[in-house]
């Protein structure tokens, strides 16, 4: 794992797999988008609105991904104080919290036509609200230090807090959500997937997946960037 | 074990000496509860359905309040640095510092409950179960919001971050410890609430102080 | 043709979330984008702007940092 602690090995790296990511986000996109839009027959049931469910699905699943992502990035940095480890879950933040803000609007879309509600107090849409706020809390965290070694030090002992805490979250707000029954009968749950529907709405997962993937290598060669100017600043403060 | 109880009376006798945050607490506790009567309107069964869930947040924001000064003033003054080098463990360090806290801002809160109780209509079954809530619900937020203040020392606006990061963690806490009384007025047990509840502290005791102290050592680093 | 966009009467909600995702998606790279490049430009200038005597001296140092940071 060491191997690729180093930064200039790193990039070299980076350089030769994110042309790739790209290029499969550009394919897969095209490929999803086509199957989800066209491809695809409404639902018996929920009509053309099923079609949300294609970009809806895929963000919750990322934004559960790169959380558990992060945390491992952080149990790595904690433990090995490997560099990049660090670096990894500041850069992977805001595509996590811009997957599970597209996971909520969406949802609301999608509710609205569907249970007649913009938004309801539903164990999943409550959970994904409170993932939400753990992103948002982790970002603020993390630039709040005028130093940022010590703002990515406690962001990853954040994250291990969360990461202990989001199955006892969602467990409660489960309960929670069975002891209040709303009163409105609302069907909850996706509709019964049938295998035209799978397939588009795995390819969508998996276009989103190599985004995430050629983002992150972009935002990791900028933070590798930004450690480097801050070393020749202070070199040069120091040199003075 | 000496060394920890002498720690507690010295938090103790600093925050007794200061005076004020124990009862600013309360007073903010108070007013916080006072105020939602004037939102909802004074209908007694309305007040009564809300109560539970009112003193409860009310609580959790109250707890909030003095949590920024756990560390921050052994953090500036340097006092932190040597609480790290004492033969004492920092996550003995860190318990010892929560339950001071707790003792000064989580007690006076529940002795105040019932009276706030009494304010919002809030019917007799649910007065013991609020109290014995309470009593096992503020050592886990005080727990909690140690790992809080101690990752935020030294932040820009480290206050108000604070409470971003940390009310998202409340939320299992208010969940058992407001259903917990609810149940109890519906004539339902409330033990099942009141088990994971103290399940919470539990898991809270030994985790808290450890990441505390994980985030202390980067704080004085 | 029509008939598509109107995506059985509930274009209203499935064409905001296509154009959320798009937006949300294209957005970040974007910012990604613009911040690498500021950042690259920021360290040509740096690396640019001092003296090549000196400067051979910095890039090792810069280069000791890395390795420290491989080690670390």
């Amino acid at each position: 794992m060491h191997r690729f602690a180093n930064p200039a090995r790193f990039l070299r790296l980076s350089a030769v797999i994110q042309p790739w990511a790209a290029g499969a986000t550009v394919v897969l996109l095209v490929v999803g988008l086509y199957l989800s839009l066209f491809g695809s027959p409404p639902d018996y049931q929920q009509g053309d609105t099923v079609r949300i469910m294609y970009v809806h699905v895929p963000a919750a699943w990322m934004a559960l991904f790169v959380y558990v992502n992060m945390a491992i990035a952080a149990a790595v940095g904690l433990v090995w104080k490997h560099p990049l480890a660090d670096l990894f879950s500041k850069a992977a933040a805001p595509v996590g919290a811009g997957f599970t803000a597209v996971c909520l609007v969406t949802g609301s879309l999608w509710g609205a036509p569907m249970w007649g509600t913009w938004w309801v107090w539903d164990a999943r849409l409550t959970s994904m609200l409170i993932l939400f706020f753990l992103y948002l809390g982790y970002m603020a965290l993390v630039n709040a230090f005028d130093d940022p070694e010590r703002g990515v030090k406690a962001g990853n002992v954040l994250l291990l807090v969360g990461v202990v805490n989001i199955p006892i979250i969602k467990f409660s707000v489960d309960w929670w959500n069975t002891l209040h029954q709303p009163a409105s009968v609302i069907r909850m749950g996706g509709p019964t997937i049938a295998g035209e529907m799978l397939v588009p709405l795995l390819v969508m997962a998996f276009a989103f997946t190599a985004y995430f993937v050629s983002v992150v290598l972009l935002r990791l060669k900028s933070e590798i960037l930004a450690r480097k100017i801050q070393t020749l600043r202070l070199n040069d403060a120091q040199g003075r | 074990m000496n060394r920890f109880l002498t720690l507690v009376g010295r938090d103790l006798r600093l925050a007794l000496r200061q005076g004020s945050d124990a009862t600013i607490a309360v007073m903010f506790f108070v007013l916080c509860v006072v105020l939602f009567p004037f939102g909802v309107g004074p209908e007694p069964n309305i007040l009564a359905r809300i109560a539970a869930g009112v003193i409860w947040v009310a609580a959790l924001l109250a707890s909030l309040l003095s949590l920024e000064r756990l560390f921050q003033n052994d953090y500036e003054d340097g006092s932190l640095e040597l609480l790290v080098l004492t033969p004492l463990p920092l996550e003995a360090v860190v318990l010892a510092k929560t339950l001071a806290h707790w003792l000064v801002t989580g007690v006076p809160l529940i002795v105040a409950a019932p009276l706030l109780a009494v304010l919002l209509n809030m019917e007799a079954d649910g007065f013991g179960v609020l109290v014995l809530t309470l009593a096992v619900g503020t050592p886990v937020l005080s727990l909690i919001g140690a790992i809080g203040a101690a990752l935020t020392l030294g932040a820009r606006r480290g206050g108000v971050l604070l409470s971003l990061l940390i009310l998202p963690l409340y939320i299992p806490v208010l969940i058992f410890g407001a259903g917990a009384i609810d149940a109890a007025i519906l004539g339902l047990s409330p033990r099942p609430h009141i088990l994971l509840l103290s399940g919470l502290l539990a898991g809270a005791l030994p985790l808290a102080p450890w990441a505390g102290a994980a985030a202390l050592r980067q704080a004085v680093e | 043709m029509a008939e598509f966009f109107a995506m059985g009467g509930y274009a209203a909600y499935i064409w905001p979330s296509y154009a959320l995702t798009a937006l949300v998606m294209v957005g970040l790279l974007v910012a990604t984008l613009k911040g690498l490049r500021s950042r690259e430009a920021t360290l040509k200038a740096l690396e640019g702007s001092r003296p090549p005597r000196r400067r051979a001296r910095r890039e090792a140092a810069v280069h000791e940092t890395a390795a420290e940071m491989g080690e670390g």
